[in-house]
C-alpha cells in the first residue's frame, strides 16, 4: 500500500516564449539620471543588433506563476527522503541562505581593497581552518567551484610535488568502485588511468596493489568509505604502500560525511584530498549546483596550492599572490564565496558536538535500512556499512525486474530514487543514502515502500515494470533525445522549416 | 533504532574502524551556535567590508541591480533543495528552465546550441580551447592580452598538462583592441583556436568578424569571450564565432566576493557532441507530451570516465535561474533599455576623464590616471577602479573603470572631481583626450 503520497493536480505550463506577448514586460528601471547616448553614435552602427528575436516578454505575475508552476513538478529534499547514494542529500538549512544575502558579503567585489575586505577575508580564514581540523590536513585552498573541479586541482597538486622532485610519473590507479570523474580527472592531468580491482570484501586488495605500484605509479585515488560504504580498514596500508615507492595519495572526500568527528584522513596517511561542501556541508544542490570543492594537503604540498593564499600581516588579511611553486589559479577569484559562507554557517550551528552527531545518525540511519531491506534485497558486500549501503537487484532481475524499475516504481510511493547502477563493481546497484536528515518516520516509509515493491516484483511485475504511474509526467524516450537532439526552442516557422 | 540493528551504543557502529585511524578526542571546535548567534556574526563580518561605499570596479564582476523576482524563485524549496535532474519524471520544473536558460543564451549569442551552464566564464574559456582542439585535431591556442587576466590564468592551469600550448597576440597600445596583424601573424596549421574577449577586459568593443576571418583562413577556430553579459542586449551577437564562453554574473548573480556565477559554452549545432558538461532536450512522455531530459550523456564523465569530454559533473543550475528568472523578468526590450542605459552612464563618466584606448567602450573603459586617484576617491567613500599594472606592467598610470544603471550621477560628478585634481599635474606632461 503508498502509504505516502495521494494525486493533487498540477498546473500546465507553456515555454516562456510561448507565453510571450509583444511589449508585456516586468521591469521597471529608474528614469536615467544623465543624458542618454544613441547606442548607433557610441557604438557604431554596425555593432549594435537588432531585436533579440524570440526572447521573452512576459508580464510580473505571469513570470512568478510560470516559475512557481514550474517549481511543483520537481521532488525535493523539502518534500521528503532523498536517498540517493554518494549523493547526500541532506537538509539545507534556511538560515544558511539569509546570512549568504547579508549584503557586505553578498556584494562585495573581489577586487574592493583587501581594507574594506577583511570581513569576507575571515570567513575564508576561519572556514580554512575549520575545514583542517576536521580533515586532520594541514592547509587548505577553498579556491575549487565544485568536487571535480578540487579532484583536478589535488592531482596537478600531486604532479606539481613529483615534479619538483624530479619525475611527475606516468600513471594514476583508481579502483574500479570509484566516481567517474576520478579517471575523467587523471586524463585532464595528463596521466594514464589504471584501474584496480575490488576484493570479495569490496575493498582496495592490497597483495595486488603493491604488485602494481612501482616508480611509474604517480599516486592512487581512493575513496574512502568507499562507493559501496564500506570504511577501507587498509587505508594506512594502502598509504605505506605507495608512499614506500614514492607514490601520493589523493582521497576523494565525496563520502567524508561518514567521517566527520569519528576519523581524520590527515591522521590515516593522506596527502591530499577535496571535500564537496554542498555534501557533506549541505549547501543546496539546487539542482546541480553551485557546489565547492575545497582541496586538502599535507605540509609537502602546500607550497603548490593555487594562488592566491591568505596570509595574516599586522594583524589583517592579505592575499598571497607570490607563490612561485603554484599550480597557478584554477578558477577567478577566491572559489565559490556564497557556497563558502553557507558551509561555514553550517559547521558554527552544528559545532564540535553536532557535527560528530550528524555522522552517527547518518550511520545509524544506513544501517537501520541495512538491517530492515537485507531479508528482500541481495546485499553483495556483507563488509559492515558506513552512510550508505549498496543492494543489488539480482533477485528481482530473475523476474524481469531491474534496480532502475524499482527506483521509478519508488517515485509512486512519494521518494526520489537511490543512486541506480551505480558503483559499476555491483551489478544492478540499488544504492542507498538516508543522510541524518531522516528520522525514523519517514526511515520506516522508506523501508515500507522498498519492501512492498519487493513484493510487487513477485505478484505483479508490470506495476514495477511500467512504474512511475503517479507522476504529472511518466517516463520519458530518452533514447529519441539523444538520437535527435533538440536543446532549444524555436518558432514554430523556423523548427518546421528546419525539419524539412 | 540501534537494538533494531543489534548494537547496544552508537559507538559499535564505529567498531570495525581500524583504531588507530579514529579519532580520539573531540574536534577542537566551538559548540554549536543558534540562529540568531550565526545572523549576527556574519552580519558583523558584513559590516568589516566596503558596505556603504559607491564602486566603480567592474573587470569581470559588475554591479547590478537585482530583481526581486530572482530570489523569490531561486529560494522556493523544490528548486533550492533538488537534485541534478537524472529523474527526468520528478524533474521537469529543473528541466523545463534549463531548456529555456539554453534558448535564451542562443538568442542572446546567436549560436545554435548552449549547455546547461559551467562553473563560471575562466573555467569556461579553458573548457571551450579544449572542445577546439578536439574538433580541429590541433593542438595550440592563441588568446589575446586582452582577456580577462585571470581567465588567461586559469586556460594555463588547465592547459599545462593536456599538451596544448598558450601563445598569446597583442593589443594595439592605440585603440586597446586586438592586433589583427599580431594575429595574423601568429597563427599557423597548428592554431586550434584564437581567443578573443569582447567588450575586451579594457571595454572596448572588438570586431569579432574581422578576429574571425583571420582566425578561419588560418583553419582555426574563434572562440569568443564575454564577462559583461549586459552588453548583449546591445551588442551585435558574435555570430562569426564558433564557440561562445561566457559569464553570466551580470544576470542578478551577487558579486559575493568572486562566485557562485555561472559561465556557459555556446556553439553550432555540428559540434554539439563535443560539449562539456550537461545538456537538456526535448523528448516525449509514454503519454505523448512534450517532456524534457538530461541528454547526449555519453559525453560524460560517469558513462566515459577517462574518455569523457570534460571531468566536470556539477553545472550551477540555481545561479543559471536566477539568469534565466533575469532574463524574463527583464525580456526583449528590458535588456536592450538596461544595456542602453550602461551604456549612457559609462558615457558620462568618461566626459571629461582622460580615456586611455580610443576603442569604442560599452560600460567600462581605461583612463589614464595614478594610482593616488584611488587612495583620494576612498575618502569620499568611492571604491574607484582596477589599477591595470597588477596586471599589465606596461600600463602604468590606467585605471579601468565602469559604470552601470546602478552608478548614481552624483557619485560620478565626485569620481571626475576628484580625477582632476589628482590628475592634473599628470596630464600637464600629455595624457591622450
Amino acid at each position: 500500500m503508498i502509504k505516502k503520497t495521494r494525486e493533487h493536480l498540477t498546473q500546465n505550463e507553456g515555454l516562456l516564449f510561448e507565453i510571450s506577448s509583444p511589449g508585456k514586460k516586468a521591469y521597471q528601471l529608474p528614469d536615467l539620471d544623465v543624458p542618454s547616448v544613441d547606442p548607433a553614435e557610441a557604438l557604431g552602427a554596425g555593432a549594435v543588433r537588432g531585436e533579440i528575436e524570440g526572447f521573452p516578454e512576459v508580464s510580473e505575475v505571469e513570470t512568478i506563476r510560470h516559475f512557481t508552476r514550474l517549481s511543483t513538478w520537481n521532488y525535493a529534499i523539502d518534500l521528503g527522503m532523498y536517498p540517493l547514494g554518494s549523493c547526500t542529500m541532506k537538509y539545507n538549512p534556511r538560515i544558511n541562505e539569509v546570512v549568504a544575502r547579508t549584503e557586505g558579503l553578498a556584494w562585495a567585489h573581489p577586487y574592493q581593497p583587501e581594507a574594506l575586505s577583511q570581513g569576507a577575508m575571515e570567513v575564508c580564514a576561519v572556514l580554512e581552518s575549520a575545514l583542517c581540523e576536521i580533515t586532520g590536513m594541514d592547509a587548505i585552498t577553498l579556491q575549487p567551484a565544485a568536487g571535480a573541479h578540487g579532484e583536478m586541482t589535488g592531482i596537478m597538486l600531486m604532479r606539481q610535488y613529483l615534479q619538483a622532485q624530479g619525475n611527475p610519473r606516468k600513471r594514476i590507479l583508481i579502483p574500479d568502485s570509484a566516481h567517474g570523474t576520478n579517471p575523467a580527472t587523471a586524463a585532464m592531468v595528463g596521466y594514464e588511468v589504471l584501474n584496480i580491482k575490488s576484493n570479495s570484501l569490496g575493498l582496495v586488495d592490497l597483495a595486488d596493489l603493491e604488485s602494481i605500484v612501482d616508480e611509474d605509479v604517480a599516486g592512487i585515488m581512493i575513496t574512502n568509505p568507499n562507493t559501496v560504504g564500506v570504511f577501507e580498514e587498509n587505508i594506512a596500508k594502502v598509504a605505506a604502500i605507495l608512499h614506500a615507492k614514492g607514490g601520493q595519495v589523493y582521497m576523494d572526500g565525496a563520502n567524508m560525511n561518514a567521517l566527520v568527528g569519528i576519523a581524520r584522513p590527515g591522521d590515516f596517511g593522506i596527502d591530499v584530498m577535496h571535500l564537496n561542501l554542498h555534501k557533506t556541508f549541505s549547501t543546496p544542490h539546487g539542482g546541480g549546483g553551485p557546489g565547492a570543492g575545497p582541496v586538502a594537503v599535507r605540509a609537502h604540498l602546500e607550497p603548490h596550492l593555487p594562488a592566491p593564499r591568505l596570509k595574516r600581516i599586522s594583524d589583517a588579511w592579505s592575499w598571497d599572490y607570490d607563490r612561485p611553486g603554484s599550480i597557478g589559479r584554477v578558477r577567478a577569484f577566491y572559489g565559490n564565496f556564497g557556497v563558502l559562507i553557507r558551509a561555514l554557517a553550517y559547521i558554527m550551528a552544528h559545532g564540535r558536538e553536532g557535527l560528530k552527531q550528524a555522522t552517527t545518525d547518518a550511520v545509524l540511519n544506513a544501517n537501520y535500512i541495512r538491517k530492515a531491506l537485507e531479508p528482500y534485497f541481495d546485499l553483495p558486500y556483507k563488509s559492515p556499512c558506513m552512510h550508505e549501503v549498496v543492494f543489488s537487484d539480482s533477485r528481482q532481475q530473475k523476474k524481469g525486474v531491474r534496480t532502475g524499475d524499482m527506483a521509478k516504481r519508488l517515485i509512486d510511493y512519494g521518494f526520489h530514487p537511490y543512486t541506480v547502477s551505480f558503483p559499476l563493481i555491483v551489478p544492478g546497484a540499488l544504492m542507498i543514502e538516508p543522510t541524518e536528515t531522516e528520522g525514523k518516520r519517514e526511515l520506516d516509509l522508506f523501508i515500507d515502500a522498498l519492501i512492498n515493491i519487493a513484493r510487487e516484483v513477485d505478484d505483479d511485475a508490470q506495476i514495477v515494470l511500467k512504474a512511475p504511474h503517479l507522476t504529472r509526467t511518466p517516463r520519458v524516450d530518452e533514447v529519441t533525445a539523444a538520437r535527435k537532439p533538440i536543446v532549444r526552442w524555436k518558432p514554430e516557422a523556423t523548427a518546421s522549416k528546419a525539419a524539412d | 533504532m540501534l537494538k533494531a540493528c543489534g548494537l547496544g551504543s552508537t559507538d559499535e557502529l564505529f567498531a570495525h574502524l581500524p583504531s588507530e585511524a579514529r579519532l580520539q578526542r573531540p574536534l577542537n571546535l566551538e559548540p554549536g551556535k543558534s540562529e540568531y548567534e550565526i545572523v549576527d556574526y556574519f552580519r558583523a563580518r558584513g559590516g568589516e567590508t566596503a558596505l556603504g561605499y559607491a564602486s566603480f570596479l567592474g573587470a569581470g564582476v559588475y554591479q547590478h541591480y537585482r530583481p526581486v523576482l530572482v530570489d523569490t524563485v531561486v529560494s522556493r524549496g523544490e528548486f533550492l533543495t533538488s537534485y541534478t535532474p537524472y529523474q527526468a519524471e520528478i524533474s521537469q520544473g529543473t528541466l523545463t528552465t534549463i531548456f529555456e536558460f539554453q534558448t535564451m543564451v542562443c538568442q542572446l549569442t546567436g549560436m545554435e546550441v548552449a549547455n546547461a551552464s559551467m562553473y563560471d566564464g575562466s573555467t569556461a574559456v579553458p573548457e571551450a580551447a579544449m572542445m577546439a582542439v578536439r574538433i580541429t585535431g590541433r593542438h595550440k591556442v592563441l588568446a589575446a592580452r586582452n582577456v580577462h587576466p585571470e581567465y588567461r590564468e586559469v586556460l594555463a592551469t588547465y592547459c599545462q598538462h593536456q599538451g596544448m600550448p598558450i601563445e598569446e597576440f597583442a593589443f594595439d597600445p592605440e585603440t586597446g583592441a586586438i592586433d589583427l596583424k599580431d594575429l595574423d601573424a601568429k597563427l599557423s596549421q597548428e592554431t586550434a583556436c584564437v581567443i578573443l574577449q569582447s567588450p575586451n577586459f579594457f571595454g572596448i568593443v572588438e570586431n569579432v568578424k574581422a578576429a574571425a576571418d583571420i582566425a578561419h583562413k588560418h583553419g582555426a577556430l574563434l572562440v569568443m569571450v564575454f564577462t559583461e553579459a549586459v552588453s548583449l542586449g546591445l551588442l551585435e551577437p558574435p555570430r562569426e564565432a564558433d564557440i561562445v564562453a561566457g559569464e553570466l554574473q551580470s544576470f542578478a548573480i551577487s558579486p559575493s566576493y568572486g562566485g557562485p556565477y555561472a559561465g556557459i559554452i555556446a556553439t553550432r549545432e555540428k559540434f554539439i557532441r563535443q560539449i562539456p558538461g550537461r545538456l537538456v532536450g526535448e523528448t516525449k512522455d509514454a503519454n505523448g507530451n512534450r517532456a524534457f531530459c538530461l541528454t547526449l550523456s555519453t559525453r560524460e564523465q560517469h558513462i566515459r570516465r577517462e574518455k569523457a569530454t570534460s571531468n566536470i559533473c556539477t553545472n550551477q543550475a540555481l545561479i543559471a535561474l536566477m539568469a534565466t528568472v533575469f532574463m524574463s523578468v527583464y525580456g526583449k526590450e528590458g535588456l536592450r533599455e538596461l544595456a542602453t542605459q550602461n551604456l549612457s552612464k559609462a558615457h558620462y563618466l568618461s566626459n571629461g576623464l582622460s580615456r586611455r584606448f580610443s576603442g569604442k567602450f560599452f560600460n567600462e573603459f581605461v583612463i589614464d590616471a595614478p594610482a593616488s586617484l584611488n587612495t583620494e576617491l576612498l575618502k569620499h567613500n568611492i571604491i574607484g577602479g582596477l589599477e591595470l599594472k597588477r596586471f599589465y606592467p606596461e600600463l602604468d598610470n590606467a585605471i579601468l573603470v565602469c559604470a552601470t544603471e546602478m552608478s548614481k550621477r552624483e557619485h560620478m560628478d565626485t569620481f571626475k572631481q576628484v580625477a582632476a585634481q589628482v590628475t592634473e599635474p599628470a596630464l600637464a606632461t600629455g595624457g591622450r583626450a
